[in-house]
């Protein structure tokens, strides 16, 4: 654990490890007793009577929520295809030695990362008439590929100066200076701030449920609203909260192991620091950047 | 310019309320995060278990589910209040856990050199606290916090789509009108744009006022 080592207190002694041991034993009673009222009010209320878990025993039922959970990851998947190729053109023009191109991606990043993604998804919808799936497909990619371009720029600007001027003093050209050298190096570094931000992509697909695209959570909304089976609002969220969060977890976990797998091989010692993975909420790279590490 | 003028109330409403929920919001979200935060770096385990457990549930729940089970699932339980504190409720608890990671890792950054330094001076732990582990990971703090704030006003459109008044909601109104729907647009975009560069000049000059060059 960090707290041993943090810069707040001492190492306890035998009088502060029992006061420690008190004052848990008080949090262990609160927690305890919040997690009894919300037990005693989900059974209180009626949650776990058979006529409201019963739609799940039905085929159907099974089969629209694997239907929902597959146009997720459908929707996921085709933002993870597009944004990634967005984020690296758009990072390629803000690089550039053209001053034209620099200002032009410079102007389309900035702007769709201030942009609230629920504005536009809702103007790609609404204004441009567009099917829910590529209207939430769209959203998605524009913002994360603008995320995802300040990311790449960020980890190749953070190679080390020396390899691009070696690059350039061997007599490689820009693009194979950019291809052979810069991105290889600056890849390792970034993968865990990349998998950080398609986190943050899979969690933003629920913003379908506001269009209605018929993804997991309109599935379970579908579900939850039927009186048939007397409202089953509370066991809906018990079996869609799991597997939205599972899902988001263990991408966090990969991106997690990768930086710790990372940061022990000896290949990126040389290059560019690794980036550390932290779920963004909205614009990662400045605050990557500046926050400084514990170095 | 026309759909501005002629709807200019509309949108007046619709701006104030989302900067309204924001504030709100926001306030909700630092003193959470300032208690989950002293949670997860206190030497008592069950404490730091709950706040580790608490950001990481949140930060990895999706924001419209947890809108989501707020606005639709609490009222089961008998808890009905109106739409507007249950999107505060959703949005600042979404967003402690954001704050508290950055406070957290402000306060890591503080050497551990110093605290010991402070309390070999004689300093309790208050002052060792306010004087000395505080100030310093203020300044590491205020540039991700102004990151966070800013998500967090964009967030709020999600509040607008369940039937809370926002600037986002506002377009329904002034489509039924008749106006046209891109430039309904685009006057939306340029409130949101106003909060949100608000937003990032106040932390700007705030970082710049606790610059120090070292």
């Amino acid at each position: 654990m960090t707290a041993e080592t943090s810069a707040l207190y001492d190492v306890p002694g035998p009088r502060a490890l029992a006061r420690h041991r008190l004052y848990g034993l008080l949090a262990l009673l609160a927690v305890a007793a919040l997690v009894g009222w919300v037990v005693y009010m989900l059974f209180h209320t009626q949650q776990f009577t058979a006529a409201k878990w019963s739609p799940f025993t039905y085929r159907g039922v099974q089969e629209l929520l694997l239907r929902g959970l597959g146009n997720t990851l459908k929707a996921f998947g085709w933002t993870v295809l597009l944004a990634l190729p967005f984020g690296a053109l758009f990072a390629a023009g803000r690089l550039s030695d053209h001053r034209a191109v620099r200002w032009c991606s410079t102007v389309v990043v900035e702007f769709f990362r201030a942009m609230p993604l629920l504005v536009m998804i809702f103007f790609i919808f609404v204004a441009l008439k567009v099917e829910p799936l590529w209207a939430l497909v769209a959203g998605l990619t524009l913002y994360n590929g603008s995320v995802l371009a300040e990311v790449f720029r960020a980890g190749v600007l953070a190679v080390p100066r020396g390899q691009r001027e070696a690059a350039y003093a061997l007599g490689l050209r820009k693009t194979q200076v950019m291809a052979y050298v810069l991105v290889p190096q600056a890849n390792r570094a970034m993968l865990p701030s990349i998998i950080s931000q398609l986190v943050v992509a899979l969690k933003d697909t629920s913003l379908g449920f506001l269009i209605t695209y018929e993804e997991f959570l309109h599935a379970g909304k579908l579900i939850a609203t039927n009186l048939d089976y007397d409202l089953p609002f509370i066991p809906v969220v018990m079996v869609i909260a799991p597997v939205y969060i599972g899902m988001c977890l263990l991408l966090s976990w990969t991106a997690r192991w990768v930086e710790r797998r990372g940061r022990r091989s000896p290949k990126v010692r040389g290059g560019a620091p690794m980036a550390r993975p932290g779920i963004g909420m909205g614009l990662p790279p400045e605050a990557q950047e500046r926050r400084p590490g514990p170095e | 310019m026309k759909v501005l003028i002629d709807n200019w109330s509309t949108y007046w409403h619709g701006f104030l309320a989302t900067l309204w929920l924001t504030l709100v919001s926001a306030a909700l979200a630092l003193v959470l995060g300032v208690l989950v935060a002293s949670c997860r770096v206190s030497p008592v385990r069950p404490l730091r278990v709950f706040g580790t457990a608490w950001v990481t549930l949140l930060r990895n729940t999706p924001l419209t589910l947890l809108f989501f089970i707020v606005v639709l699932g609490l009222p089961r339980f008998g808890i009905t209040l109106p739409f507007f504190t249950f999107a505060v409720l959703a949005l600042g608890c979404y967003t402690s856990a954001f704050v508290c990671e950055v406070l957290r890792s402000g306060v890591n950054t503080v050497p551990a050199g110093q605290g010991e330094a402070a309390r070999s001076l004689g300093l309790s732990f208050g002052q060792t606290l306010g004087l000395v582990v505080l100030p310093q990971a203020y300044r590491s703090v205020v540039a991700p916090l102004g990151s966070v704030m800013i998500a967090l006003a964009k967030n709020t459109a999600i509040a607008g789509s369940f039937s809370v008044a926002e600037l986002l909601g506002s377009y329904r109104t002034i489509n039924e009108l008749g106006y046209g729907i891109v430039w309904t647009f685009v006057w939306i975009a340029v409130g949101y744009l106003v909060i949100t560069l608000a937003i990032s000049a106040l932390f700007n000059g705030l970082e710049r006022r606790v610059a120090v060059s070292r």
